[in-house]
């Protein structure tokens, strides 16, 4: 398995003395993703989505999060083409004289942080008990593998709900405009590290009877660090799957819990709070204000699942 | 045998089906139903629903003129002395009969520690039983206002409470609730069938009640509505016959919708902003170890921040009234007298420049979400605004439950700088000065709903002799200048009266009260 799946394994590293850059540009993998239109499409969208939102301050006509720029006097603008549209606000604008297409490069930065940051803090939790509960085994295993089929039994956005709560109920009354993000990524990291866990033993359990693991328990090497220099390398394949497709359904639950209204606070909205706002217009007619930061979010979330489909079918050597 | 349980079982589906479809209301308000103690939360919308259950000595018409209800009558047999004759033959959805001890009980567990409903009777006047059906209130000075408040002093069983354990009254902050606080026992209407704070309560009718019933109602369900948006399309699809307060921006889709429209008109609430000026140093703020707002010239800077025709064109497209007064203008014969200070924020900047804070401050804003109409949306605007002077608000936008039980005395008045809405239960200025602006001691005594403290001596003064003056004229004349002192001194930030919508199935028929409060009793539903 190791021996044709792209991922950097040790063995392979040691025999290839080409350059990454020549291997990767002879790799399977780059050929199926060029091979692949939607693919392509897929990347460029979600790239350009990413920069957009990183450089949001220099691209964004307007900072929606400073307070002093808004003026309630603005407030609902309709998009540009639409009567009483001003040339200044291309999407038009929210409730508070915001500017929408600032608002959704801006929330969309929110978005994605949140969605990265608790990706990274799941994997990292996941990866972690994963391969303790694979490779030591016994009632260690057990006991890791039994709280994550209790968690599964969940559904992701109940825990986060819940964690978010209770969080919030500890920290009370601190400020939000700081704290928000962190606890929404904690409650979200916490809610999907059980599928990193149950891929990284499951590879676990398959590599760790393997020769090279073996070889390096004879010559003396300690447990963890054969964990993580020998059999981490061997795993991560599936675990960049899942990453990309948790990112897709980290940024929807960071959306929803917001459209809930327990995610961010409304003075610095992220794409759930946005709709959470316009969804209050929808039947007054100022459509704009709901489904402008709904399309940004369908379209985002769709080219990174997209990017996950394709990534998963490239490395499954089962569909090749 | 099966079949035949089988089809009494549909039969009785049936029949429950149709008892459900007739005359059911359903209806949805944005806030939540929690605590059914009626001493905990002195707010309108819990004490509303309250009064279909519970009953006071007196009560409001529909149109607010208060009339007779567990009294019969009452004569004021000495300027101190006031009597009630108690009507006989009242019973207690228990059946327990009512009596002058239940009186006596409730006047005082409405004043004891715990209520939020302690300025109904004040704390040094003497209730005294005379018979089974007489009951005396002794005070220590005139009061010819004493009962106007008692509307929503609603009378609880002696003998019920006593037997569950729950004479002592659970506080809006208090989260382990005693047997009054999740069950009920009035003498009204309608009797609560179920209770699920926060989801759903259910009322079923009290056939033994004592007055002629107008209503044809079977039963009411309640279900809070947070969402604007859900709740205008639960009614406009016919899954409710009520739902208010309907936003705003939605008012003309209700009124043009087939088989809904909406009714509106100005409430008497009045929306405003008030500042924590007592502490020595703010609790949310970047100032330490002083506290700006005990300084007017902050205060007034704040006011003139504020754009309050900005908040009427754009947040409450119209339906509200710019406020001078804590107080509607219908409220107060000599409102006409006051005008707002302008708007105007480079007069702020200069105020704050010259108290000391040229760079302006941060301070933490309280807010509620669910129970003003677009009160975090006010809030908002308010922070840009303040922001535009230099000050930065950090806003806590709550739903109320969790916000009163922070802010109110039951919370140790937890605020810095907070929205508050309020209508003088008794309709009348004495209630705005006594709860909002006398000077209050930690625990709320004095002024209890004066939750940022402030504190003018000559206005307590005042209020004392608005109490006992019989006069209409010098009655005005003294609560205009209590006006006039709270007006400069910028005890609060009136922002405006907000307007009443309602949204209504054209299948019921009911009676909207200027003050907000809807009771089932006035329902009928074809």
């Amino acid at each position: 398995m190791t021996d044709n799946t792209p991922t950097v394994s040790g063995s392979e590293a040691s025999e290839a003395p080409r350059s990454a850059m020549a291997r990767f540009l002879d790799s399977d993998l780059l050929h199926s993703f060029l091979s692949s239109k939607v693919t392509v499409l897929a990347a460029f969208t979600t790239v350009v989505l990413m920069l957009a939102a990183l450089f949001a301050p220099l691209v964004a006509p307007f900072n929606p999060f400073d307070l002093a720029q808004i003026s309630i006097m603005d407030a609902r603008i309709p998009p540009i083409g639409m009567e009483w549209s001003d040339p200044r606000y291309l999407l038009g604008t929210d409730d508070q004289g915001r500017d929408l297409l600032s608002g959704i490069l801006y929330g969309m930065r929110i978005s994605l942080a949140v969605g990265f940051l608790s990706v990274a803090f799941a994997a990292v939790l996941g990866i972690s008990l994963g391969l303790i509960s694979g490779y030591v085994g016994g009632r260690t295993d057990a006991i890791i593998m039994r709280i994550a089929e209790v968690q599964l039994t969940f559904p992701a956005i109940l825990l986060a709900l819940l964690i978010d709560g209770i969080a919030n109920g500890i920290f009370g009354n601190i400020d939000r405009e700081t704290w928000a993000i962190w606890i929404l990524t904690f409650s979200i990291g916490l809610s999907f590290w059980v599928q990193y866990a149950r891929t990284v033993r499951g590879s676990t359990l398959v590599e760790k009877n393997k020769e090279y693991v073996q070889a390096a328990r004879v010559i003396g090497i300690p447990a963890w660090i054969i964990m993580i220099r020998h059999v981490l390398p061997n795993v991560l394949g599936p675990v960049l799957v899942i990453a990309t497709i948790n990112l897709a359904l980290a940024i929807i639950t960071e959306a929803t819990l917001s459209f809930l209204g327990v995610g961010v606070p409304s003075t610095q909205p992220s794409l759930g709070t946005l709709i959470r706002i316009g969804n209050d217009f929808l039947f007054s007619g100022e459509w704009w204000i709901a489904i402008f930061p709904g399309l940004a979010l369908a379209i985002l979330v769709l080219a990174v699942n997209l990017l996950g489909d394709w990534l998963r079918d490239a490395l499954n050597p089962k569909l090749r | 045998m099966r079949l035949k349980i089988a089809s009494a079982a549909l039969a009785m589906t049936l029949a429950a089906g149709t008892q459900v479809n007739a005359e059911t209301l359903k209806f949805a308000f944005q806030g939540t139903y929690n605590q059914l103690d009626p001493y905990s939360l002195n707010e309108t919308f819990t004490m509303a629903m309250h009064g279909n259950v519970y009953e006071g000595l007196v009560r409001r018409t529909a149109d607010l003129q208060i009339e007779p209800a567990l009294a019969e009558s009452w004569e004021v047999i000495e300027p101190t002395r006031w009597r009630f004759h108690l009507r006989k033959g009242v019973k207690f959805h228990n059946g327990n009969d009512f009596n002058a001890d239940d009186v006596v009980f409730s006047a005082n567990r409405v004043r004891a520690e715990g209520s939020d409903l302690t300025t109904r009777i004040a704390a040094d006047v003497k209730v005294e039983k005379v018979d089974d059906y007489t009951v005396d209130f002794v005070l220590t000075g005139v009061n010819p206002i004493l009962h106007s408040e008692w509307s929503t002093w609603y009378i609880m069983d002696k003998e019920w409470t006593e037997a569950n354990n729950a004479v002592k009254v659970t506080s809006a902050s208090d989260t382990n609730p005693n047997y009054a606080s999740l069950n009920t026992n009035g003498t009204g209407p309608f009797k609560i069938a179920t209770h699920e704070p926060g989801v759903k309560t259910t009322f079923t009718v009290n056939d033994g009640w004592w007055d002629q019933k107008v209503h044809n109602l079977t039963g009411v369900e309640f279900t809070p509505i947070g969402s604007d948006a859900t709740r205008v399309a639960a009614l406009l699809s016919g899954e409710l016959d009520m739902a208010f307060p309907i936003p705003v921006q939605d008012i003309k889709r209700v009124d043009s919708n087939a088989g809904t429209s909406a009714l509106t008109g100005p409430e008497l609430r009045t929306i405003f902003l008030g500042f924590d000026q007592k502490r020595d140093e703010l609790t949310y703020s970047n100032i330490k170890g002083k506290n700006p707002f005990k300084d007017v010239r902050v205060r007034k800077a704040f006011y003139q921040a504020i754009d309050v025709d900005a908040i009427k064109a754009k947040i409450m497209r119209g339906l509200s009234e710019p406020a001078a007064l804590m107080i509607s203008p219908f409220l107060f014969a000599n409102s006409g007298d006051f005008s707002r200070y302008p708007y105007d924020p480079a007069a702020a900047k200069a105020l704050l420049a010259e108290a000391g804070y040229a760079d302006g401050f941060e301070v933490g804003m309280d807010c509620p979400n669910d129970r003003y109409v677009n009160d975090e949306a006010i809030c908002q605007a308010t922070a840009a605004f303040l922001a535009r002077v230099g000050i930065k608000v950090n806003l806590n936008a709550q739903p109320k439950a969790k916000y009163f039980a922070k802010i109110l005395a039951s919370g140790g008045f937890d605020t810095s700088f907070y929205m508050l809405g309020w209508t003088p239960g008794s309709f009348d200025s004495y209630n705005v000065l006594l709860n909002l602006n006398n000077c209050r001691d930690d625990k709320g005594a004095g002024g209890p709903f004066n939750l940022g403290g402030y504190c003018n001596p000559r206005v307590d003064e005042l209020t004392k002799m608005v109490l006992s003056e019989n006069d209409e004229e010098k009655r005005n004349s003294m609560i205009s200048e209590a006006y006039t002192i709270l007006n400069n001194e910028v005890s609060h930030i009136p922002l405006h009266q907000q307007g009443l919508a309602w949204g209504v199935s054209d299948k019921v028929t009911l009676k909207q009260r200027a003050d907000n409060e809807f009771h089932f009793k006035f329902v009928v539903k074809n």
